[in-house]
Formats: C-alpha cells, sequence, structure tokens
C-alpha cells in the first residue's frame, strides 16, 4: 500500500492503519493519564481512583492545595510569563531583521555568518546555558574586582534565563520569517516607492503586513518554546524560578495531583497557542499563493 | 552619458541609504551571535583550560580534559549517552517513518489535517509534562504495574521506572515530533507517479521503498535524525526522571560539575567535549550522506 492507487492486499492495508492508529494511542495515553488524574480525589497521582474532585484546581486546605491557591506554583507562572515575554519580544526583533539581513543583502563571508545563525540549533540547550552562565559572571566578577560594582542582574536569575533562551529562538524565529519573505513579490515594494514612498514607509506599509502571519506564528512559537525551556534555563536559573524548574523540583520529590492539575493547564494553553500558529500559517500559505 | 552633479549625490545617497540601513540589520544579528553565542563559547573554551593549583591561583592547560578521559565513569558516560541517543534516534525514525509517510501520501483531504494536527499537538505541551505522564505510568504505584497485577500476570508491584528501556522510552516520544514533521515535509514532495513508476517497473514494495522513497526522504531523514540526535545527547530532564540517579546521562555529570560542586573549569571541559561530540557526529553524519546544514536543518 505505497500509494492509495496502487492495489496492495487487504491485510496489509489493514495493518498499515492499525500501525497508524496505535502510533496516535501511543502519541495520546501519557497526555490523557496526565489529565485525567488533575481529577483524582487522591493524594497521589495514581490508581485506585477515589472519586471526581476540582481540589486540584480550587482547594484551599492543606494538603489539598489547588493550583489557583498554590504560590510556589503561582510565582513559578508568572515567572515564566515574564521571561516568554521578554524573549519573544527579542527573538522576534532579531529575527525579522536577521531575515532582511540574509534575504536582501549580499556581503562578503555571508555563508559563514549563516552558518553561525544556524549554529544554536546544533548546540545542546545545557551548553547554551553554561556558557552564557560562566561568560555573564565573569563580566560580573570583572566588575567587581575592578570597580566594586555589583551587576546582580549579570548573576543567575531572570534576565539570564530570558537570554540563555533568546540565544536559540532567535534562530528558530529568523527561519520561520525568513521563508515567508522570500517568497514576497519585491516589485509590490518598488510599486509603492514609485508611487513616492521611503523606503522605510515601503517596509512598513506593505512589507511587514505580508510578513505578519511568519511575525504572529514565530511569536507564538517563541512563546511556548520559552514557556517550555528547561534545559539552558535550569544553567541559568537563581532564586525566582520558572514554572519547568518549580515543576521538576516537586516531581523528584513526588508530588501530589495539583502537577496533573498544572499540567493539564499547561496543556489546555499551549494547545490552544498551537492551534492558533498553525492557523496563522495556514492562512498565511494561502495568502501567499 | 554622463550622469549630472545631481544624479550622482541621488546615487550617493541611495548608496549611503543602503549601507545604513545594512548596518541597521546587521548590527542586532551581529550582538545576538557575538554576545550570546560566540563569545561565551569562547570564554567556556578558555575557562576549560584553567587549571586549579591552588586557591584563586590557575595556569593553563588541558589537566581538566586529561581528568576526564583518566576517569574511567566519564568516559564511560560519554559513550553511553552517545550510543544510547544513537539508537534512539534511529528508533524514532523507524517509528515515525510509516506514520509520516502514511500522512503525507495516503491520507487524505481533512483526514490528513487531523492526522498532521494530532501529531503536532502533543508536542505543544512542555517536555516535562510529557515526561511526567510516563513517570505516572512506567512507575511502581503506576498505571502499567497496576494493570498487570489486574491481569494477574504479576503478584507484587513492579517498577519500570529507573531503567534503559524507560530512559529510551522517554527519549523517543519526546523527540518524535522533530522527526515526523521533516519526513512529512520532504516526503510531500514526492511525486506520485514517480512511486507509480517504480511499480509499473516492476519493483515490489521494499524496491520502491529502497530507490526511489527513501532517496527522494533523504534530506528530511537526515534534517530529523541531525535534530533528534541533538536533542538527546543533550537532553537531561528526560534521563533525570525516567533514569533516576544512575541514569549516568552526560549533561547530569555537566550539571553536577557546574551547579552542585561548583567547578566550572572542570564543567567547561565536559561542557566543551560535548559540544565537539555532537559537533563531530553531525558532521560525519552530513558528510556520510552528502547532505548540508543549511541544506536540510536551514530549511526550518
Amino acid at each position: 500500500m505505497m500509494l492509495p492507487s496502487i492495489p496492495a492486499p487487504r491485510t496489509l492495508t489493514i495493518a498499515y492503519r492499525a500501525y497508524v492508529a496505535l502510533f496516535f494511542l501511543y502519541l495520546a495515553i501519557p497526555l490523557v493519564v496526565v489529565a485525567a488524574f488533575a481529577f483524582n480525589d487522591s493524594l497521589y497521582p495514581s490508581l485506585p481512583w477515589k472519586g471526581f474532585t476540582l481540589d486540584w484546581f480550587f482547594g484551599t486546605t492543606a494538603p489539598k492545595i489547588g493550583l489557583f491557591y498554590d504560590t510556589a506554583i503561582l510565582r513559578g507562572l508568572l515567572n515564566s510569563l515574564m521571561v516568554a515575554v521578554v524573549t519573544t519580544a527579542a527573538s522576534v526583533f532579531v529575527g525579522t531583521t536577521t531575515a532582511f539581513l540574509f534575504e536582501r543583502y549580499e556581503f562578503r563571508f555571508k555563508g559563514v555568518a549563516y552558518m553561525l545563525m544556524l549554529a544554536p540549533l546544533v548546540i545542546p540547550g545545557v551548553i547554551l546555558g553554561i556558557s552564557i552562565l560562566a561568560f555573564s559572571s565573569s563580566i560580573a566578577n570583572a566588575a567587581d574586582d575592578a570597580f566594586g560594582i555589583e551587576l546582580s542582574a549579570l548573576r543567575p536569575g531572570l534576565l539570564l534565563v530570558a537570554l540563555g533562551q533568546f540565544s536559540f529562538i532567535a534562530t528558530i524565529a529568523t527561519l520561520v520569517i525568513s521563508s515567508r519573505l522570500r517568497k514576497f513579490d519585491r516589485s509590490l515594494e518598488e510599486a509603492a516607492l514609485n508611487l513616492g514612498a521611503t523606503p522605510l514607509s515601503a517596509i512598513l506599509t506593505v512589507t511587514l503586513p505580508y510578513l505578519s502571519p511568519a511575525l504572529i506564528g514565530s511569536s507564538l512559537v517563541a512563546f511556548l518554546m520559552s514557556f517550555e525551556n528547561f534545559n539552558t534555563t535550569l544553567m541559568l536559573v537563581g532564586s525566582d524560578a520558572p514554572l519547568t524548574i518549580t515543576m521538576f523540583d516537586r516531581m523528584k520529590q513526588g508530588s501530589t495531583p495539583v502537577l496533573d492539575a498544572v499540567s493539564l493547564f499547561l496543556m489546555l494553553g499551549s494547545g490552544l497557542l498551537g492551534l492558533i500558529s498553525v492557523m496563522a500559517q495556514r492562512r498565511g500559505a494561502k495568502g501567499a499563493e | 552619458m554622463s550622469a549630472g552633479p545631481a544624479q550622482t549625490v541621488a546615487v550617493d545617497g541611495q548608496a549611503a541609504a543602503r549601507r545604513l540601513s545594512f548596518l541597521l540589520v546587521f548590527a542586532p544579528f551581529a550582538l545576538w551571535i557575538a554576545l550570546v553565542i560566540l563569545v561565551p563559547q569562547l570564554n567556556l573554551l578558555f575557562l576549560s583550560l584553567q587549571e586549579k593549583i591552588g586557591p584563586r591561583h590557575y595556569v593553563t592547560g588541558v589537566g581538566n580534559y586529561a581528568d576526564l578521559f583518566g576517569e574511567r565513569v566519564y568516559v564511560l558516560t560519554l559513550v553511553r549517552t552517545v550510543v544510547m541517543s544513537l539508537i534512539a534516534t534511529a528508533a524514532t525514525l523507524v517509528i515515525g517513518f510509516p506514520v509520516a509517510y502514511y500522512i503525507a501520501k495516503i491520507a487524505r483531504g481533512r483526514a490528513r489535517t487531523a492526522l498532521f494536527v494530532s501529531c503536532l499537538l502533543p508536542f505543544w505541551v512542555s517536555e516535562l509534562v510529557r515526561v511526567f505522564g510516563w513517570m505516572l505510568i512506567l512507575r511502581e504505584t503506576g498505571l502499567l504495574s497496576r494493570l498487570l497485577q489486574w491481569l494477574g500476570l504479576v503478584d507484587g508491584p513492579v517498577e519500570f521506572l529507573y531503567n534503559d528501556v524507560a530512559v529510551m522510552v522517554g527519549l523517543i516520544y519526546t523527540s518524535m515530533l522533530f522527526m515526523v514533521v521533516p519526513l512529512i515535509s520532504t516526503l510531500d514532495s514526492l511525486d506520485d507517479a514517480l512511486v507509480e513508476a517504480g511499480y509499473d517497473l516492476g519493483g515490489n514494495g521494499f524496491a520502491v521503498l529502497r530507490e526511489i522513497i527513501v532517496p527522494h526522504a533523504k534530506p528530511g531523514i537526515v534534517a530529523g535524525s541531525i535534530i533528534v540526535f541533538m536533542l538527546n545527547l543533550g537532553n537531561y530532564l528526560t534521563p533525570t526522571l525516567l533514569g533516576g540517579k544512575n541514569s549516568q546521562w552526560f549533561t547530569a555529570q555537566i550539571y553536577s560539575q557546574f551547579i552542585t560542586r561548583f567547578n566550572w573549569e572542570s564543567g567547561s571541559a565536559f561542557g566543551f567535549v560535548l559540544l565537539l561530540t555532537s559537533s563531530l557526529l553531525v558532521w560525519l553524519g552530513l558528510r556520510v550522506t552528502g547532505q548540508t546544514l543549511s541544506g536540510t536543518v536551514g530549511k526550518g
């Protein structure tokens, strides 16, 4: 059954379909399990099923402190949101300028520059983390030794987390925006110029609106990637932990189903953002035709 | 025809504007690459070459590397990490390829979109949540253990977590998307007529797969394999949570050198060895398959 048009034995067709179905079951099971235990009226996220409860969302008394009353988790959520907003803004801005750089300009060592732009994709996240940690610490130490100034922003904390995430998310943003910019019909810009627009206003009024699906798409992708990043974040985290780190610490200890509730909350949030980004890109693809 | 003064000024003005606009788009790129990629990596290399010989006293040398390669457990961990990552990558390819092919070539219309989106959705969810799901299934009090007891196949609870198989399951699961999506996009561009021609010329399914489909899908296979291999090799979360204290993953060694022991010089050497290992293997993979980084991963 290599193609629908090619006849194949019925058993083979059925076996192939069954395999694909099994695959999607395998994709879904861990997530379904996590979601289901968020409603289990038990102190542990495991069987037996002790009845339905919403306490892991709205519970106010220990040991059943729900997600919306768990201060550590709420603080983690807030930290993650702040980091994600900063990382997204920086990544999409740099991604846009870099896309223009590679799509519109010829310059010496362009090939080398392009390889450098892709490099963050092939550097393990942990290494991006430790290199930024070591570099910013050495600047902070030098400032302290030479001038007695304490640059606390360069110590592990939310700013470094954002920098670490930006270092590779900017590459993703560049790739997404470049691929749309490449399809842009330059004659539209020239028409604007002929009609008396300045180059800057031509880009602002013609090119950027054309790019908007890619800008929205890359923003959503950047936001999600920042929100869920673990490896780079782990190395740069200070006393304010983003949500992934807070959850990781609890998971190691074996926590209550409040983790299931947070996970379900994250699934719904990221599923929604993911769907919006798929739709934005599909609409963009249609607009490009 | 000679250009008048006004025209020269205009041309000069245009060239200057072009130079200025180039600088404006070049500066953010240069700052990004220099300040958070290039200089920190060079600084890491420099740090890894600093040997501590006393309190606040260092000499330059390769002692940190010698320590790493002199210690059996570190070398074994590195080899183990590479081998397990390769196995997980191969398994991801083998499991994902038929699914990618089904979505790209066999499913049609709405079913195709539905399958593609349901392939994507689980991966919009944080890796942490996905690993958590496997913990709930595999641990001693987890679903699988309960199921086996209920079926009467085992007498007591069975621990499925904290071993290599659990780590492998987690690695394959968490990186599946990064294999399937590049595969779908290359298989999508394969002309159905080529596959039909293969059959018309008397090829069987296997021959068509080997001679037509796989060669065409090569950029996708290489891109997927590189990304998945890199993600596995650099993974910390999955081996730590599913493999437990004895997961012996190389990133865990880096973490312990850097954060637990605060031995940054040695940790930098560990980090550099991991970076060189992954770069070398990625380069080898591209070399052997005749692909380029920008032609595979760079396509996005």
